[in-house]
């Protein structure tokens, strides 16, 4: 043993200077073969190349004297361009970002069930989530700072023309990152060290900082692209305006909704990877728990989204009709053509793994039958909402139609039938988590029938009150018809809230049959990679329409872009990059899960099954319920741990 | 909508269900139901770039169901297992080999002895329009530019009348060859161009449309198009040669008040 290593280190030693002399004799032997002119031979020193050196020498050295400084513009980035290298290192700077500002969200939620239920098991889970972002907390730094760097150097002038505009913004945004900084380690580090509720305060903290991070940056970006509060050439007037410009709002919220529910989604990639890579039945059940929890705040956040989003289209409509038109009409609108597809897929997604996830509860037969109309009516509004309204067609295609629309499904191509498919999405996915909620109860109480007939009629009513509104809307001109899509949200919003608080009731003292976590299908486990990997390219796809939509503007309208980067890519272009940077982004993250893999590696023991407490059954919100028998101990102590006071509480570290 | 061939499809799915049909046989059936109606089920073909986009949601959908239940995959799995094993099945399995490779190469053939065709090309209808607009020897700012006769609509309705009146010559003494006497997109002239001109009476065309984009439209036709309006030509000429710029605006109102389409609403944001 102990020789190879010597041989190991010895071995490269003597090869470097075997080969070092072997270079050596060479250049000595080339020195006396090679070919001298008679005049060096002579013993001459000069000769007319080496006065034409010497003065070179001279005239460089007068050059450099005098050089003037010149400003640059524009830098290059060797090999792919300054542009691409921005991109994609502000694109992972991003995602890193999301990821870290959303996990606390959740894991914040999580914790304070566990707080509030006294139940250990959310305590861990929390932590689990938490433990995940150190380590991608240090890369959306490094790429933070990557990015600054970058944007100095590859784009000075512009970058200083941000600085001139927003500098005032600079240093609230270091004193906040710091202060992100004490509160992420603290919450992280100090977990089962402080008193639960201080700890809670801390995630709260956390989690207040970071968002305001985010507005700050968001600031940024969307002044780029909606300027305001400047005057013509571009000097400002009120940094507030610039900040608080056209898409800063709409962005902010689109943002944090997206961001929570990328965050869920990645998250319930990772549980997926330890599920597919666990071996015994305790962590099975518990990755399971934690997959499913995963996906539960990644489907909370897509469904409002689409709202969101059309409030941010809106908001860029008002600010320029041209830049309206390019997003919808014009050069981008093949893009929002992939972006329904890939949509449709999450809803797709999201809906099957709930349907998966039946499979794990004893009583979910019964349901079963009613997967098929769900999956009807979602492979329908899928349909809907990914038909384009420009058609890609043959000249025959296009003469046959008599125009660039089709008579009957261009009435699906337009707002109204897409507002309506997606509201429907929303409602068939909610009925989905609604009949996975129930397979595992059974209700005692004695209007049970009832209840489910009212439940029943409220979807109804809702589905009704959307579809009216999407025929009426064929009826009236645009201006109203963008109003019709208030009610037909609220309407199911509100579904949704009554139907739940109807269930809630419903279920009070329901007999729960087995949920038996870890054994539901692998093929979920995919599922979940799938609706992380679909919500990452979309991030991607999206930033590039973001940043597109200036076109050969650094602000629009303000500051040209002058670089030889100063096109729009094409789309074919833009979905190569988004993929490579999607794809570094798995790897690096991958690099982070293994890591925080390592972490928990000291814990094994599994613990003994914790006693349900029967007061906490009662406050245990929707959807998050836990697996009946507990699971791979973290390191954390948690607050019980601290307090001592449940039999499992110390024994799990060895 | 081609309602004889949505029957048929429909009857079959009723007749075939009186047979004991496998998962797998059903999955194919619904497949290609769904084939039979997107394709042939409307009375204007669906482009096909459309075809395959929903076949492959169908796809994906029929994929889910099956992939969402423990027993539907393995009623999907037994059969094709039993087809690679079992013995009895050695003759469909050898036609089966068979026909894959034939099929590719029929695939072939055919791509290649198909009459040549000009490729598919996605052209951008309503491409982004200029902020400004250079016209009649005045500068337009198309962001904030209104039909200047439009408000005679309510204020004073006989003017408006007239000028309706008189767009409607306009139109049908330059207009009508090409998008036709009702509007339609199919004047005279058409068969020879490509893009076709507009159809005015396609919802997807002026009620999406302020009137500042229409009046760039015929001023600037086809010339003044953006990259994105390409690749190639369209025949609109540019108006603003041989119409002056009442006769625009009142062309504009005729065609809107044909075809009883409202102009897109400018939507005031406050801020
Ligand atoms: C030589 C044939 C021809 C004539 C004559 C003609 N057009 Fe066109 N027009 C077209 C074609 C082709 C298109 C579609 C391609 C395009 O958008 O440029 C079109 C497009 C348009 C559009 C754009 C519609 C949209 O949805 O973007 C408008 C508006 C229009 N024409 C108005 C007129 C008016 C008004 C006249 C008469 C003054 C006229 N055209 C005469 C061929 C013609
Ligand atoms: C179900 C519907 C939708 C989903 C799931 C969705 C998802 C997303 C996601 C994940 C992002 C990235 C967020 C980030 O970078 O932090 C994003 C950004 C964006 N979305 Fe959506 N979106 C939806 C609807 C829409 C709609 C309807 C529009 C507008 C027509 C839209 C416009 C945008 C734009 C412009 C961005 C770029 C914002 C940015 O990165 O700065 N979205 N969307």
């Amino acid at each position: 043993m102990k020789k190879k290593k010597l041989l190991l280190f010895i071995g490269p030693l003597l090869l470097f200077i075997v080969s070092g002399l072997a270079i050596k004799s060479a250049f000595f032997v080339d020195g006396k073969l090679a070919y001298r002119s008679p005049a060096a031979e002579q013993g001459e020193r000069w000769t007319p190349r080496e006065q034409a050196l010497e003065d070179e020498a001279a005239a460089t050295e007068k050059a450099n004297r005098e050089k003037p400084y010149e400003e640059a513009e524009y830098r290059a980035f060797p090999v792919v361009g300054s542009r691409v290298a921005i991109w994609v290192v502000s694109q992972l700077h991003l995602l890193f970002a999301a990821f870290v500002l959303a996990v606390p969200m959740f894991a914040l939620t999580i914790e304070f069930i566990g707080y509030k239920t006294g139940d250990k098991r959310y305590d861990d889970l929390a932590y689990e989530f938490t433990k995940l972002l150190s380590v991608s907390f240090s890369l959306t730094a490094a790429f933070g700072a990557g990015l600054t760097f970058m944007l100095i150097a590859l784009y000075p002038k512009f970058t200083n023309y941000l600085a001139h505009v927003f500098s005032p913004t600079f240093l609230p945004y270091v004193l906040l990152f710091f202060a992100e900084a004490g509160f992420l380690y603290s919450y992280y580090y100090g977990w089962g060290k402080f008193s639960a509720r201080v700890h809670l305060f801390l995630g709260l903290m956390l989690n207040v900082v970071g968002t305001c991070i985010m507005l700050i940056a968001n600031a940024w970006l969307t002044f780029m692209s909606t300027p305001s509060g400047i005057s013509e050439s571009g000097a400002v007037i009120s940094t507030w305006e610039a900040v608080s410009n056209y898409t800063w709002m709409p962005i902010n919220i689109h943002r944090v909704i997206a961001n929570v529910a990328f965050g869920g989604s990645i998250a319930g990639a990772y549980a997926a990877y330890k599920f597919l890579s666990a071996k015994t039945d305790e962590e099975r059940a518990h990755y399971d728990w934690m997959g499913y929890i995963g996906n539960f705040v990644a489907i909370a956040g897509l469904l409002p989204l689409p709202f969101a989003g059309y409030y941010l289209a809106s908001e860029i409509y008002a600010f320029s009709q041209t830049m309206g038109l390019t997003m919808m009409g014009g050069a981008f609108s093949w893009l929002f053509i992939i972006q329904a597809v890939l949509i449709g897929n999450l809803f797709l997604f999201a809906n099957w793994y709930l349907w998966l996830g039946m499979g794990r509860i004893e009583g979910a037969e019964r349901f079963r039958p009613f997967i098929k109309y769900l999956l009807i009516v979602v492979t329908l509004c899928f349909m809907v909402w990914a038909t384009p309204r420009s058609i890609l067609a043959t000249v025959e295609e296009v003469q046959a139609m008599g125009g660039s629309s089709h008579p009957i499904l261009g009435f699906l191509g337009v707002m109204s039938a897409k507002n309506t498919a997606v509201n429907i999405l929303i409602l068939t996915t909610y009925i989905s988590f609604l009949l996975y909620r129930r397979s595992g109860k059974i209700p005692t109480v004695s209007w049970a029938k009832m209840g489910n007939r009212i439940q029943f009629g409220i979807f109804v009513a809702a589905a009704s009150i959307v579809i009216f509104y999407g025929v009426y809307g064929y009826f009236v001109e645009a201006a109203v018809r963008i109003k019709f899509s208030v009610p037909q949200v609220m309407s199911v919003l509100l579904a949704m809230i009554l139907v739940t608080i109807i269930d809630v009731l419903l279920m009070r003292n329901a007999k729960s049959t087995e949920t038996r976590w870890g054994k539901i299908s692998p093929i979920s486990q995919y599922v979940l990679i799938m609706l992380a990997v679909t919500f990452t390219w979309i991030m991607g796809l999206m930033g590039y329409l973001r940043s597109g939509l200036r076109q050969h503007w650094h602000v629009y309208g303000v500051i040209r872009d002058t670089s030889p980067d100063a096109f729009t890519p094409t789309l074919g272009f833009a979905t190569q990059v988004v993929s490579v940077t999607v794809i570094l982004f798995f790897a690096l993250i991958s690099f982070v899960f293994w890591l925080a893999g390592l972490s928990g590696k000291k814990v094994t023991a599994a613990v003994e099954p914790n006693p349900t407490l029967p007061a906490a059954q009662g406050l245990r919100p929707v959807g998050f319920e836990a697996p009946a028998t507990s699971s791979v101990a973290t390191t954390s102590g948690g607050h019980q741990a601290k307090a001592g006071s449940s039999p499992d509480s110390g024994g799990s570290v060895q | 909508m081609n309602w004889i061939i949505i029957l048929v499809v429909l009857t079959g799915l009723v007749v075939l269900r009186r047979f004991k049909l496998g998962m797998l046989a059903w999955l194919g059936v619904w497949w290609f139901a769904a084939l039979v109606f997107v394709r042939f089920g409307f009375d204007v073909a669906v482009p096909m770039s459309v075809v395959k986009l929903y076949m492959g949601i169908v796809s994906l959908g029929l994929m889910a169901y099956v992939l969402s239940d423990r027993n539907r995959l393995k009623q999907v799995q037994e059969p094709l297992v039993a087809l690679l094993t079992e013995r009895s099945h050695a003759v469909l399995l050898g036609v089966i080999a068979l026909a894959i490779p034939s099929a590719v190469a029929a695939n072939i053939y055919f791509g290649m002895t198909a009459p040549a065709k000009p490729p598919v090309f996605g052209r951008t209808v309503h491409p982004a329009p200029p902020t400004e607009l250079n016209v009649f020897d005045k500068e337009f700012d198309l962001v904030s530019l209104d039909n200047p006769y439009r408000h005679l609509e309510e204020a004073e309705p006989e003017e408006f009348a007239t000028r309706v009146a008189h767009g409607r010559e306009v139109y049908y003494e330059n207009c009508f060859y090409c998008h036709g006497d009702l509007l339609a997109g199919d004047g005279m002239f058409i068969h020879g161009l490509n893009p076709i001109p507009t159809n005015f009476q396609d919802q997807g065309t002026l009620p999406i449309l302020q009137e500042s984009f229409v009046f760039w439209r015929i001023t600037k036709g086809a010339p003044g198009l953006p990259e994105e309006g390409g690749p190639w030509a369209s025949a609109m000429p540019a108006w603003e040669k041989f119409l002056n710029e009442d006769e625009v605006w009142d062309v504009i109102l005729f065609i809107y008040d044909f075809t009883g389409a409202r102009p897109r609403a400018r939507h005031e944001v406050d801020h």
